[in-house]
């Protein structure tokens, strides 16, 4: 029992929700940005563009969820039912967008399927900000259990950052179709990603001046007495990502904007990281306190470590062999 | 009386029940796929690509509603098993996520690959993302099925402060049940899929059409059955015996037997009464259950009396779901060899009545695997991990008795939904039938207009 495996689960976890956060952020943004989309060639090719990779981003959930479950047991029995009705929402929504992609071209009715996946995308995103709100003003706990009521999660924060994840997937999937289209779709796209990026960068400011407000832990790191040099360059290093992203939707480029809405979805899980650490059921519970046994961390350390790397090459190579432009009809062969 | 509890328990009832269906036809259809793919590759015989090209689409849509009803799966043991989750997430824990990992990842990587790739990669790579694809799955139901077995027979463990934790791995993935309820389970999902496969084929030899493809089809699901379900007989009876040894009142529920005896009979039919702890209308052959159970007639069975009420399992819902399994177990037998029986005479195509009896019994093995999960996890009770927790100490404190029952009618109201409307779309995939001629080499022009990308319209 040497070796504390906590600061390397930790860093897994973040690893793999945060993976969960950019894959499906854009899929689930391109369900958010659906009903509204120039016309159904348009929808189609926007659907196209995720077809093959959906169901894996999808999967980074499930690790999220699973690894949560099996690193850091407690704060999944207390976080998960403080949050019983959005994960509900969140399930039932991913359900009805997961099925739309292979029931929208079977159904003679495929206007309920399109409406499906809009509705089921925007459900789960708004569902999963107000888990992650929730998250950040903490939980009630009495023993090892939640303390709270059924609608504890159910805060003006939580339903901030439920439209701020609306805005920022909606941003993400944007800017995937910035980069996977062209022409008319790629024009109506960048529009849509400019005003998204407005959107994200008021969520954005709204977000950082609340949160210190809630927790004095958060206050002190962010303001109190050593820390606060070595910080700043994530605000400043956020604000260069915002500037190079209008710039380069400006400029018509294809993959800038998507490599800078990641670069800025990462500075905002770097901030909230930064702010809730070392707490994993805030604020009552901290990493090490609701660790799994040493021997079951060690157990599964182990196959992850081997298993990750493979995961994310077979990922890769997926992602390489629909590389390039999705063509209006691309997809049939 | 209608309490979180309860309610909770048929939420995950409800949920569980309606994601089996899905890997029950799914295992064994990825394993056909890559056959027809590899059968394929390595003969360029036609008739593979078409019928690999008619079971794909099928596939995309019970995989699409298989992972999407997945999902719900974990979390359930957040939401409603907190207790369960924080007291045995230990073990359980990593039993789940190697199957993330090593399942579902590969999985959905290749899948993309198996269903929109076959003009991207070249054929053995598009053969090998079948292949992956299928491993996937079966190791899926590995993980899952020994996370679920050790809630029946736990081994490898010790209790500390009332918490399950790991002391050795081997003996937790590998405990008493797994291996029998492992082979028992796969088996059940190769056979339904083939039930499938012949009740298809003779849905469409009876309408005198496709009579290449169908016949393929029926003789390699013959084929399977031909071996496994005469193995199954004797699997399944070897899975018993292991719970006779391990949860002896599972079995005592499973054969409605109350008394401890010896020369204990095996009941075909009876009426499990609670109350009087005792059956009416018992019909039963004498002495085969000491037989069967102890190799011996005056081998002592102990019976349900044995244990105190609040320590036994529902005896009515074992009794009858066990009997529903092993009823259509011998059905499939009866069937399955009427079918080898035509084969081997070259009269499959005209077996008329053979072929009617088929398109039924392609549901049978669904039942059957609802009814084998019923009876073992109904038998579990009142333990949700085998004579250490019980179930009621398994859920989630903060829960009333109105958000369960709340989150219960919005999972039944969209599982309806979602599955009456796969049901008929897959329904249509079966009636659209075989692409007509050979696929044409991709530089072909597509001859109808552009559609766009999803699994069931783009798999050819």
């Amino acid at each position: 029992m040497a070796l504390d495996l906590v600061p390397l689960w930790a860093a897994i976890l973040a690893f793999g929700v945060f993976m969960y956060v950019l894959l499906d952020g854009f899929d689930l943004g391109i369900g958010i940005l659906f009903p509204f989309a120039p016309d159904d060639a348009g929808r189609d090719t926007m659907m196209d563009s995720v077809a093959p990779i959906w169901d894996f981003n999808e999967t980074w959930l499930v690790l999220g969820g699973v690894g949560l479950l099996a690193a850091f047991p407690l704060a999944f029995a207390i976080v998960i039912p403080a949050v019983y009705f959005p994960i509900l929402f969140m399930l039932i929504g991913l359900v009805f967008r997961g099925v739309a992609f292979e029931f929208r071209h079977l159904s003679r009715r495929r206007h309920y399927w399109d409406r499906s996946f809009f509705a089921g995308s925007l459900v789960a995103t708004f569902s999963q900000g107000i888990v992650l709100g929730t998250f950040v003003q903490g939980i009630p706990v009495e023993g090892r259990d939640y303390a709270g009521g059924t609608f504890g999660w159910l805060t003006p924060f939580a339903v901030l950052t439920g439209a701020g994840l609306v805005a920022g997937y909606g941003l993400l999937g944007a800017c995937w179709l910035v980069l996977k289209t062209e022409g008319g779709l790629q024009a109506w796209a960048r529009r849509k990603a400019r005003q998204l990026a407005i959107g994200v960068a008021a969520f954005v400011v709204m977000v950082s001046v609340w949160t210190p407000l809630i927790e004095p832990q958060i206050r002190e790191r962010w303001f109190g007495g050593e820390h606060p040099l070595w910080l700043w360059p994530v605000p400043l290093v956020t604000f260069a990502l915002f500037v190079l992203l209008w710039r380069s939707l400006a400029r018509g480029r294809d993959s800038t904007p998507f490599v800078a809405a990641l670069g800025i979805f990462a500075m905002a899980y770097l901030g909230l990281a930064i702010s809730i650490f070392p707490m994993v059921v805030p604020y009552t519970f901290d990493l090490w306190q609701a660790a799994a046994a040493p021997n079951s961390q060690a157990f599964l350390v182990l196959g992850t470590l081997f298993l990750l790397p493979i995961v994310l090459g077979y990922t890769a190579w997926s992602y390489w062999v629909f590389r390039g432009k999705v063509k209006a009809g691309s997809g049939y062969r | 009386m209608l309490d979180a509890l309860l309610l909770s328990r048929l939420q995950f009832a409800w949920v569980v029940a309606m994601h089996i269906l899905l890997p029950a036809f799914t295992v064994g259809l990825a394993a056909y796929i890559a056959v027809l793919e590899g059968t394929y590759y390595f003969t360029r015989r036609p008739v593979f690509l078409r019928l690999s090209k008619f079971w794909l689409p099928i596939f995309a849509v019970s995989f699409g509603m298989g992972v999407a009803s997945g999902i719900v799966m974990p979390f359930q043991f957040g939401t409603n098993w907190s207790r369960y989750t924080d007291l045995t997430a230990d073990v359980l824990g990593p039993l789940m996520a190697y199957e993330v990992l090593t399942a579902f990842f590969l999985e959905a990587a290749f899948l993309g690959v198996l269903l929109f790739g076959r003009e991207r990669v070249p054929p053995g790579v598009h053969f090998f993302a079948a292949l992956m694809v299928a491993a996937g799955t079966l190791l899926s139901t590995f993980w899952i099925l020994s996370a679920n077995s050790w809630m029946q027979t736990p081994a490898g463990h010790a209790i500390v402060e009332g918490r399950f934790v790991p002391r050795d791995w081997l003996q937790i993935v590998f405990n008493p049940s797994f291996p029998y309820r492992l082979v028992h389970t796969t088996m059940a999902f190769f056979i339904t899929t083939a039930f499938v496969v012949i009740g298809v084929a003779a849905w469409r030899l009876r309408r005198g059409r496709h009579e290449e493809e169908s016949l393929v089809m029926q003789k390699m699901g013959l084929g399977l059955l031909a071996v496994l379900v005469p193995l199954q007989v004797v699997v399944g009876d070897l899975h018993g015996l292991n719970t006779f040894e391990h949860q002896p009142a599972k079995l005592a529920a499973m054969e409605g037997n109350w008394e401890t005896q010896a020369r204990m009979p095996i009941l075909l039919f009876a009426w499990p009464d609670e109350a009087a702890e005792r059956n009416h209308l018992e019909i039963g052959v004498p002495l085969l259950g000491s037989l069967i159970l102890g190799h011996d007639v005056d081998a002592v069975i102990p019976g349900l009396k044995e244990w105190e009420p609040q320590d036994r399992p529902p005896v009515a819902i074992t009794f009858f779901a066990f009997r529903l399994m092993v009823g259509i177990g011998l059905a499939m037998l009866g069937l399955t060899l009427a079918g080898l029986v035509l084969w081997r005479r070259g009269r499959l195509a005209q077996a008329r009545r053979f072929q009617w009896l088929c398109m039924p019994a392609a549901s049978l093995g669904f039942i059957a695997v609802l009814a084998g999960w019923v009876t073992t996890e109904v038998g579990r009770q009142p333990w949700v991990v085998y004579g250490l927790l019980r179930t009621r100490d398994a859920v989630t404190p903060s829960l009333t008795t109105g958000d369960v029952a709340a989150s219960l009618a919005v999972y039944v109201v969209a599982y309806v939904v979602i599955f009456g409307a796969g049901i008929v779309f897959m329904g249509r995939l079966v009636r659209r039938g075989f692409v007509a001629a050979p696929e044409p080499e991709p530089e072909a022009p597509a001859p109808r207009a552009a559609r766009p990308l999803s699994g069931a319209t783009r798999t050819n």
